[in-house]
């Protein structure tokens, strides 16, 4: 019943045949489509969801349609910062591991990365965005769900670099409010209309904007990411309990059999010693 | 059963003729902080109530004095370290908070776990549910005065946490969901050891719907209390048996796709017309019975075979994004991954259930009386981790 | 009885003597069995284990110790001397109780004629502390507290008050002594020898009496006054060393008394049948004892059994449902008396 990860994900979908939620998503599309016109400038029907990107200036009027829909359930608010990591990222770490006994072939990593099939579409300053597009390094993003046709949406919205904001989506959905002051916390992004935009979880003297990637994380400044074996080497002198008889855990080490299967465990939880 | 029309208008009119009464008499009104330190909240959350005399004018729910950062810190993690983290957001059912992170994965990869490993899967996710619902059950008793049924709550929630422990290896912080099924498979012994943990279960359900749910001094405080409509409670986006108790018939486990084993099982979706504590607690017994009679299921057809799907050494996950929700414990709790294709995910939205369920608390709270505020809050049940990550 | 002459202040200064030694020794044996003990095993645990080597008996008298070495804080805002005074208060109207209830034939502080009378209206001196803490305390939790309990003492002194007339009809007479007197004489349908104890004809007023002593305590279900999940303590927030030391005595002590008046207004106090004379000033005490745990083994049962009421819901039940009650059983009462 298992399924090896394949890098050619994209065939596999392709063959399947539309499922009476599939019909369901495709017929939302097109009301939502028919209602907001051209406000939408990207979607996406994937893996059993449904997503919309629209024009920021549409948001409010997206909330609205939605609500009209029955889609009378609001689930989250949140922002999306699609700037690379500035910090060390575990990508590029795993190539300095400190077992230096890794199965891959570091040179050849960024070679073998599948590559999503629709995802990604690269735009002019080197940002991949996701799912239904985008063209800025900012996007709000919300989720919507419908108790009574029981599928959900993905509402996404483009904002401006300089000047994130939008407006807000408090007089339509109560639950916004709260989602509304963390986003703004934590990315910045304004909500026009907002009643009380301050902040939710931060303290009132918090500078910055923290989920923005390149607020930088200071635990990673302070001590570096430890790579993909975390843990230190044991003890090597006389004195050590396991002198001498141990080595330190390295990705070839044995992995357990079991009766079961022979399963191929997650890196870390190798390091027994 | 349901709270009759006169007496929800004798509350209304007792009201009304407080507040007509206050503005006669120009009392000045009084400002009372409950928290961050406070028995009645659930860890450090503060309430900031204007009252004008024991009525709330106004009220405002301060949270974040727990905030870790989760989301940021799940951006410098692999995907399976990503798993230790998550476990602390529900603590009291952390299990279940794994499980969407872990689903959002493999949907993603395009992995099925094996169907033990589902089952197992389904399995503790149900017995965090009893862990933490049965905790509620009887502390909402604390909360109101009843001093004993929490501690019938801790005995009997024991031999959940010790089969949890037995499987997993760890009480509250089990980490035992992998990308592609579970880390171990179940010890000797520990199905037999579960149905007879269930058969207790039941008996303290039926014990407590009893002792606590049964008393006249219960029902006088909790029924009309903190009455939440359907439509108010979506728009807040209030889920689990908080929106359940208003009438909405809707749970993630039947309505939602998932390849858990929820869809093997013959079982009963609980819901209640009031929207009142009182519904709320009751769902919330119901649930949990409902719970442990899942579990006998499961526990009869659990399937043989592997625990875990071959999986690559070193996770990769493709790019893409992916959100999967399941029904936890406290309502519904999902995942919004965003992976680039690297080791860890690019962005990981959490969406926990008490965020949205305690941000009703300032629009439910106006015109209540002091000691309905903690009945209130009891009703809506909140871990802290869960609204601050 | 005793064979020497004491002059009357010797014998006060026993007297109180006495009395004042009661006070703790009533909370703390109270406190132990019922609050740790019985509690605990309820609840399914032990309660304590260690002080004392012995199911730890030693706990309660160990943390006297501990209150009275402790620092003394007053509150910055608070007014002193009001804040000081208001546990002696509290304090002193328990001690005042003591004065009445006979414990033998002989053994009672004063006889008094108005005995149930002085002895409720004593009772409910403790409110003026009660609402003394709350206000000096400086502190908003402590005040809504204090307040509450105004409310709640007050309301509940009329069914204490009432229920007892019932008994006193009964009996003819407001003495203690003379009630016990009367429980002893009296016949049940010609039966002498085990004499009438009220709770048979006044099972109606016993339960009031229970009710609302269950009030004048501030216990659960009545115990919206120190309603720990919310109010953290109440009016006694504040409080903390020998002046908490002194609430804590003062509250159980008062169990302790207001125990012993429900024991001798219904069960009879220290009169066991069939001793007589001399010997029954040495059985007394034991018997009323015993009395006193059956009764207070009902007041802490309801403690740990049920929630809290609401306060207008604790009014409520005092205004329309107590009071009526205990105006019926009065007339009824009265009207039996009569007749029979």
């Amino acid at each position: 019943m298992s399924r090896l990860s394949s890098t050619d994900t994209g065939a596999a979908a392709a063959t399947e045949e539309p499922t009476a939620e599939d019909i369901l998503r495709r017929n939302l599309l097109e009301t939502f489509t028919a209602e907001l016109g051209d406000a939408v400038v990207g979607s996406e029907i994937l893996r059993r969801d449904l997503w919309i990107r629209v024009r920021p200036d549409a948001w409010k009027r997206a909330a609205q349609v939605a609500r009209s829909l029955d889609f009378d359930y609001f689930c989250f608010l949140s922002g999306l910062d699609w700037l690379p990591h500035t910090w060390p990222n575990p990508k590029v770490e795993a190539m300095a591991s400190p077992s230096g006994a890794d199965e891959d072939d570091p040179a050849a990593l960024p070679a073998d990365d599948p590559e999503p099939e629709a995802a990604a579409e690269p735009v002019a300053d080197g940002l991949r965005t996701g799912v239904a597009g985008g063209d800025t390094r900012f996007q709000v993003f919300a989720r919507l769900y419908s108790v009574t046709r029981r599928s959900g949406v993905t509402f996404k919205a483009d904002l401006d670099e300089d000047d994130p904001r939008v407006e807000t989506w408090s007089d339509v959905y109560a639950g916004a409010d709260w989602h509304e002051r963390e986003t703004w916390e934590m990315y910045g992004f304004r909500f026009d209309g907002h009643p009380n935009l301050i902040k939710l979880y931060l303290p009132g003297e918090f500078e910055g904007f923290p989920m923005r990637k390149d607020f930088p994380l200071l635990a990673r400044e302070v001590k570096p990411w430890p790579g993909l074996v975390d843990v230190e080497p044991m003890p090597e002198g006389p004195s050590g309990p396991l002198s001498g008889s141990e080595q330190p855990a390295g990705n070839g080490a044995a992995a357990e059999e079991t009766e079961e299967a022979g399963p191929e465990r997650p890196p870390e939880r190798e390091a027994q010693g | 059963m349901a709270v009759t029309e006169h007496q929800r208008l004798s509350y209304i009119a007792s009201q009304a003729a407080d507040a007509r009464l206050n503005v006669e008499l120009q009392t000045e009104e009084m400002t009372i902080n409950l928290g961050p330190q406070h028995p009645a909240t659930h860890g450090t959350l503060r309430l900031v109530a204007r009252l004008d005399g024991e009525q709330v004018v106004s009220a405002d729910v301060i949270c974040g004095y727990m905030h870790r950062g989760y989301e940021k810190l799940t951006e410098v993690r692999t995907f399976p370290q990503v798993t230790t983290l998550i476990n602390r957001i529900d603590w009291l059912s952390s299990f279940a908070n794994e499980v969407p992170f872990i689903l959002a994965a493999e949907d993603l990869m395009e992995i099925e776990a094996p169907p033990r490993a589902q089952y197992i899967r389904t399995i503790l996710f149900e017995l965090s549910r009893i862990a933490n619902v049965s905790l509620f059950i009887g502390e909402m008793g604390v909360q109101l005065g009843a001093l004993t049924p929490v501690f019938f709550a801790f005995r009997d929630r024991e031999y959940v946490l010790n089969l949890i422990e037995a499987a997993t290896g760890g009480r509250f912080h089990p980490n035992y969901d992998r990308i592609g099924g579970v880390k171990d498979d179940l010890p000797k012994g520990w199905i037999a050891e579960t149905r007879a943990t269930m058969d207790r279960l039941r008996g303290y359900c039926d014990e407590l719907e009893d002792l606590l749910m049964g008393n006249e001094i219960f029902e006088a405080r909790t029924r009309g209390v903190g009455v939440i409509p359907a439509a108010v409670g979506l728009n807040y986006g209030l889920s689990g048996a908080n929106i359940r108790a208003s009438g909405i018939d809707w749970d993630l486990r039947r309505d939602e796709w998932s390849p858990l084993a929820w869809k093997d099982l013959d079982w009963k979706v609980w819901t209640h017309p009031d929207g009142d504590s009182f519904a709320r607690y009751w769902v919330r017994l119901q649930e949990t019975r409902e719970a442990t009679r899942m579990v006998d299921q499961m526990l009869d057809g659990l399937p043989a075979g592997p625990i875990q799907a071959k999986v690559p050494r070193i996770i990769k996950v493709p790019a893409g994004e992916s959100w999967v929700h399941t029904e936890n414990p406290l309502g519904e709790m999902g995942y919004y991954v965003v992976s680039q294709g690297g080791l860890g995910p690019f962005r990981c939205k959490i969406r926990p259930a008490s965020f949205n369920n305690i941000s009703i608390v300032p629009w439910l709270l106006k015109g209540v009386y002091v000691p309905d505020i903690i009945t209130i809050l009891a009703s809506l049940y909140f871990i802290l981790g869960d609204i601050d990550k | 009885m005793l064979a020497l002459e004491l002059s009357f202040w010797q014998l006060t200064a026993i007297k109180t003597v006495i009395v004042l030694s009661l006070i703790p020794a009533g909370a703390v044996i109270l406190g132990y069995v019922f609050l740790l003990k019985m509690m605990a095993h309820m609840q399914s645990r032990m309660g304590p284990m260690e002080p004392g080597g012995f199911h730890g008996w030693f706990q309660l008298v160990g943390d006297g110790i501990k209150f009275i070495q402790k620092e003394d804080i007053i509150p910055a805002e608070a007014d002193r001397r009001v804040f000081a005074l208001a546990p002696v208060v509290v304090l002193i109207s328990t001690f005042l109780l003591y004065i009445v209830v006979p414990a033998g034939p002989d053994l009672v502080v004063q006889n008094l004629d108005v005995g149930i009378f002085y002895a409720l209206a004593v009772s409910s001196l403790g409110v003026i502390g009660v609402l003394m803490a709350g206000w000096a305390s400086a502190n908003k939790f402590s005040l809504l507290g204090s307040l509450r309990a105004a409310g709640q003492l007050i309301a509940y002194e009329l069914p204490l008050v009432l229920a007892v007339v019932g008994v006193v009809i009964q009996a003819e007479t407001m003495s203690l002594q003379g009630i016990v007197g009367a429980q002893a004489d009296g016949e049940i349908l010609g039966i002498g020898w085990i004499g009438n104890p009220f709770i048979l004809t006044q099972f109606v007023g016993f339960v009031i009496f229970i009710a609302a002593a269950q009030a004048e305590l501030t216990q659960t279900p009545f115990d919206m006054p120190v309603a720990e999940s919310e109010l953290v303590a109440g009016y006694m927030t504040e409080y903390s060393g020998f002046r908490f030391l002194f609430f804590f005595m003062a509250e159980f002590g008062t169990a302790a008394a207001l125990s012993a008046i429900a024991a001798t207004l219904y069960l009879g106090g220290w009169y066991q049948p069939f001793v007589t004379g001399d010997l029954a000033n040495i059985v007394g005490p034991l018997v009323l004892g015993a009395k006193v745990m059956l009764v207070a083994f009902l007041i802490f049962w309801m403690r740990f059994t049920f929630p809290r009421f609401r306060e207008d819901q604790l009014q409520t039940f005092a205004w329309k449902y107590l009071i009526p009650l205990s105006l019926i059983n009065i007339l009824v009462t009265g009207v039996l008396k009569v007749v029979l």
